[in-house]
C-alpha cells in the first residue's frame, strides 16, 4: 500500500507523505503550525522517533522540527513511500 | 497610502529581527562589536539588547536585537515582546524606523515567511542574508539580485563571523526605502482581500492605526474571531457588526481565514525560492542527520548526553573551585591587608568580617556561573541543545514540562543561580516559573559542607555488604531527595498555581555547526555581569546585616567568640526562635546556625565552629575536632545530647528543602521582575522544609531512634 491516508504519527521512519490537513488542531497551535510550514500539499519526512517514544523528528521545506505525538496526530497525511 | 517608513536621513532606530537560529546573534555581535547593553523590558522578563551601529559616512544609530521569532502572531512573551516593537506600539521601545530582517540561507522558505509579514505591514525591511557560507558548502546558491526585486527591499548576503558583507549592509540601512505602494505580491482569495483592505483603511482612518498597526490588526483580527470579542469596547459597535457579519460571509463561501493567510505568503514564497535558489538534486544525508543518528539513538543518546552532563558537572563543581579558592584567597588577603592597615574596631569589622565577607561570598560564586554558561552556550551554539530536549521531553512531560526545563534544573545541583539564569530558553512563562520554583531544591553545591560535616559526624562509617559505604549511601539520597521533590512541586505546581492549557510544544532542531567562541564569550560574559550586578547589591546590604546581628551588642573585650555570639542579637533570635524549631528537634544553637546560614548555607559551617570554640581555619584537624565537639555536646539543663543521629537527618532534610541563599532570592527577583515570586518561592519552601522535617523528626522518635 504506496498511497495511504494516515496520521502523521502513524507513519515510520523514513516515510515521506504529503500533509492533506490539520484536522485535529485548532486556534493559535493551528496558526503556528501553519505558519512553521505544516500545510496541505506540503511533503513532509517522518525521521526519527525520540529514544523514549515521544517527541517525534520530521523533516519538511528542508528544516527539522520535532513535536509531541499528540500534536502529529492532528495533522492527516498521504503516504507516499519509504526510502 | 502615506508610507510608514522616514526618510533615510532620519534613521535614528533600527531592530533586528529574525527566526530563531537565523544567526540573528552573531550578526548583532558583528555589527555592533562589544558596544551594547543588556537590561530587562520592564514588566516582562524578556531580555533587553541594543547596541551601537556605525554607517557610512559617520552616523551612528541604536540597533535594537529583539527576541527570535518565527512570526508576528506571537506565541510567547518573546514574541509578542518583539511583535509590538516592530509595528511601533512598544511604550518603552521607540518605534524602529526600519527593521533588519536575518534570513537563513539554508532554511529560505520558512525564514521568508516572516519577512512577507514584515513587508505587507509596510515597515521599511533589509534581508540580511545569513550563512551563505554554510548554503554554499551544501551546493545552494541564492541569487540575492533577484529575490531583492521580487520582495522589493535590499537583500545583503552576509557571512556574519567573518564579517562578510557586512559593510553592504550598512549601506543598505542607510538606504532604505520605504516599502512602495500597498500592492502585495501574493494573493489573498479576492473576497478575503477586500475584506482586508477595508478593515485595514478603517482603523488606519478611524481608529487612527499607523499603517504597520492597522495592516497588523486588521489580520489578526481576521484570523481570529475570538479577538474580536475581546476588543468590542475597543470599536465601535458598527464597526465590529460589520466586521462579524463579513467573517460569516467568508466562512459561508468557504474560505479558511486562518489558512488562506498563510497558505497565500507560502505560494509566493515558494514561487520566489524556485527562481532563486539553485540547489543540486541532493539525496544524500547530510551531516547533521548522521551526527543525529549516533546523538538520538537509544542507546548511544543518553550515553552521549550523560557523558556531556557528567563533563559539564564536573566543571562546574570541581574545576570551578580552583579559581573560586583563588577569589576566595584573594579576598582574604586583601581582608588582611585592611584589616592590618586599620585600627582594631568597629569600622575595621565591619570592612572586613561585613562588607568585604559579604562580597567574596557572592564573587566565590562567579566561576561556577562562568562555566555553566560558557558549557550551556557551547551546547546551545552548536545545536546540541535541542537534542537534548529532545531525547529528555518524555520524561519531563510526566511532571508537566518540557525537554528544554531539564538542563536549568541539572545546573542547578551545582548552584540554582546559573540555573534559574538558564530557565530563559524556555519560551512558556508558566514551564520557565515552575522551573524556577523547583530548581533550589536540587542540591547545590553550597549544601555540600553541611552534608559532609553532619555525615563525617554522625553517620556510621560502616560499610553496608562491604562494598557501599553508608555515608556516600546518604550523601547520594540527600541529592535524589532533592531531585525528587523537585519534580513533585514542579508537577504539583502546573496541576494548580501554573495550569493551563498546555501549550504547543514545537521545537526547531538546527543543523549542527560549530560553536563560536565570541558569541558564547560574550554571553558568559553578560551573564556574569548581571549576576554581579543584581545579586552583589542586594548582598552587600544583607551581609552587612548579618555581620551586625553577629556582632552587636558588643561584649567587653575578654569576650569569647561564642559568648560573643551568643549574646549577639543573631544569638538571641536564635534562642528566640527556639520554641519554634523544638519540634524538629533543633536547639538554640542550631538556631543560630539556621540564622548563620540565611546568606549562604555553608555559613552554618563556621557558625558551629564558632559556637563551639573552633578555629575553622586550621584544616582537617580542627574540623575532627568541631565533629568531637557537636558529638559531645549536651544540654546542661537536661543532659541530652544536642545531636542524636536523628537530629543529623533531620537538619541535612530542612537543608536540602529549605530556601536559605540570598542570592537565589535576588536572582528570582530580577528573573520574574518583582518580589512576588521570590516571596512565594521562600514562603513554600520553608513550610515545606518545616512540614518535611517535622514529619521526619517525629516519625523517628516513634521508631526509637531519638537516642
Amino acid at each position: 500500500m504506496p498511497h495511504a491516508t494516515l496520521l502523521l504519527n502513524a507513519l515510520s521512519p523514513g516515510d515521506t507523505a504529503t500533509i492533506t490537513g490539520l484536522h485535529g488542531v485548532h486556534g493559535l497551535a493551528r496558526q503556528r503550525l501553519l505558519e512553521m510550514g505544516l500545510m496541505q500539499g506540503v511533503r513532509i519526512r517522518f525521521v526519527r522517533r525520540a529514544p523514549l517514544g515521544d517527541p517525534i523528528e520530521v523533516r519538511l521545506m528542508g528544516y527539522s522540527l520535532m513535536l509531541r505525538d499528540n500534536v502529529a496526530g492532528g495533522i492527516s497525511v498521504l503516504r507516499e513511500g519509504t526510502k | 497610502m502615506k508610507p510608514a517608513g522616514k526618510t533615510p536621513e532620519k534613521v535614528r532606530h533600527a531592530a533586528l529581527v529574525g527566526n530563531p537560529n537565523s544567526g540573528k546573534t552573531t550578526l548583532f555581535n558583528a555589527l555592533t562589536g562589544l558596544r551594547h547593553k543588556v537590561a530587562n523590558y520592564p514588566g516582562v522578563t524578556v531580555e533587553k539588547k541594543e547596541g551601537r551601529l556605525d554607517l557610512p559616512g559617520g552616523q551612528e544609530i541604536t540597533l535594537f536585537d529583539l527576541p527570535g521569532t518565527y512570526s508576528m502572531h506571537p506565541q510567547s512573551p518573546d514574541e509578542f515582546l518583539a511583535t509590538e516593537i516592530m509595528l511601533g506600539m512598544s511604550a518603552h521601545t521607540p518605534p524602529p524606523d526600519l527593521v533588519v530582517c536575518a534570513v537563513d540561507a539554508t532554511n529560505l522558505e520558512r525564514n521568508l515567511y516572516l519577512v512577507t509579514q514584515l513587508i505587507d505591514c509596510h515597515i521599511p525591511v533589509v534581508v540580511a542574508l545569513t550563512m551563505v557560507d554554510l548554503a554554499r558548502q551544501q551546493g545552494t546558491t541564492v541569487d540575492a539580485r533577484t529575490l531583492s526585486r521580487l520582495l522589493g527591499c535590499a537583500v545583503i548576503p552576509v557571512v556574519a563571523h567573518r564579517g562578510e558583507g557586512l559593510d553592504a549592509l550598512r549601506e543598505a540601512v542607510l538606504n532604505v526605502a520605504p516599502p512602495n505602494g500597498h500592492a502585495l505580491p501574493w494573493k489573498l482569495p479576492e473576497e478575503l482581500q477586500k475584506e482586508w483592505d477595508r478593515v485595514r483603511d478603517q482603523l488606519r482612518d478611524t481608529y487612527h492605526l499607523s499603517v504597520p498597526a492597522a495592516s497588523h490588526e486588521a489580520t489578526a483580527l481576521l484570523i481570529s474571531p475570538e479577538l474580536i470579542a475581546q476588543r468590542v469596547d475597543r470599536y465601535d459597535p458598527a464597526f465590529v457588526e460589520q466586521l462579524r457579519k463579513n467573517v460569516q460571509k467568508l466562512d459561508f463561501l468557504g474560505i479558511d481565514r486562518q489558512t488562506a493567510f498563510v497558505e497565500s505568503r507560502y505560494a509566493w514564497i515558494r514561487d520566489a525560492v524556485a527562481r532563486t535558489v539553485h540547489s543540486p538534486d541532493r539525496v544524500r544525508p547530510s551531516l547533521t542527520d548522521r551526527i543525529d543518528r549516533i546523538v538520538t539513538h537509544r542507546v548511544w543518546g543518553f550515553i552521549i548526553f550523560l557523558a556531556i552532563m557528567a563533563l559539564m558537572f564536573q566543571s562546574i563543581f570541581s574545576w570551578a573551585i580552583v579559581p573560586m579558592e583563588w577569589i576566595a584567597g584573594g579576598f582574604e588577603a586583601l581582608g588582611q591587608t585592611i584589616g592590618g592597615a586599620l585600627p582594631p574596631g568597629d569600622l575595621r569589622d565591619l570592612l572586613v568580617d561585613g562588607a568585604l565577607a559579604g562580597v567574596a561570598a557572592v564573587v566565590t560564586f562567579l566561576p561556577q556561573i562562568m562555566f555553566l554558561f560558557f558549557f550551556l552556550g557551547l551546547l546551545e551554539d552548536s545545536g546540541y541543545m535541542a537534542r537534548a530536549a529532545f531525547i529528555m521531553d518524555k520524561l519531563m512531560s510526566k511532571v508537566g514540562l518540557h525537554g528544554k526545563s531539564f538542563i536549568p534544573l541539572l545546573g542547578s545541583f551545582a548552584c540554582a543561580i546559573p540555573g534559574i539564569m538558564a530557565t530563559r530558553t524556555i519560551e512558556n512563562p508558566k514551564d520557565r516559573l515552575a522551573t524556577i520554583l523547583v530548581a533550589p531544591l536540587m542540591s547545590c553545591s553550597a549544601r555540600l559542607p553541611v552534608y559532609s560535616l553532619l555525615i563525617a559526624a554522625f553517620i556510621p562509617s560502616t560499610m553496608l555488604f562491604g562494598i557501599v559505604s553508608i555515608q556516600g549511601l546518604t550523601l547520594l539520597s540527600m541529592y535524589l531527595f532533592g531531585m525528587v521533590m523537585a519534580l513533585l512541586m514542579a508537577w504539583l505546581f502546573k496541576k494548580t498555581l501554573l495550569r493551563g492549557a498546555p501549550p504547543l510544544f514545537i521545537m526547531e532542531l538546527p543543523a549542527y555547526k560549530v560553536p563560536s567562541l565570541k558569541t558564547v564569550l560574550l554571553q558568559v560574559w553578560e551573564r556574569a555581569l548581571a549576576f554581579l550586578k543584581t545579586a552583589g547589591t542586594i548582598i552587600l546590604g544583607v551581609s552587612i546585616l548579618l555581620w551586625a546581628l553577629a556582632s552587636y551588642p558588643k561584649l567587653g573585650d575578654g569576650a569569647s567568640n561564642a559568648d560573643q555570639l551568643e549574646h549577639s542579637y543573631a544569638g538571641k533570635a536564635g534562642q528566640s526562635i527556639e520554641p519554634l524549631i523544638r519540634p524538629l528537634g533543633f536547639d538554640w544553637k542550631i538556631g543560630i546556625g539556621l540564622i548563620s546560614s540565611l546568606l549562604q548555607r555553608e555559613a552554618f559551617v563556621s557558625a558551629m565552629a564558632t559556637i563551639y570554640n573552633v578555629q575553622s581555619e586550621d584544616g582537617t584537624e580542627s574540623e575532627l575536632t568541631l565533629q568531637e565537639a557537636m558529638k559531645l555536646d549536651r544540654d546542661p539543663a537536661t543532659g541530652e545530647l544536642t545531636f542524636t543521629l536523628l537530629t543529623a537527618i533531620c537538619l541535612m532534610v530542612y537543608y536540602v528543602l529549605a530556601m536559605q541563599c540570598l542570592s537565589t532570592v535576588a536572582i528570582v527577583r530580577r528573573e520574574t521582575n518583582g518580589w512576588k515570586w521570590p516571596a512565594f518561592q521562600i514562603a513554600y519552601m520553608t513550610a515545606l522544609a518545616y512540614g518535611v522535617t517535622f514529619l521526619v523528626y517525629r516519625g523517628g522518635l516513634l521508631l526509637g531512634w531519638g537516642t
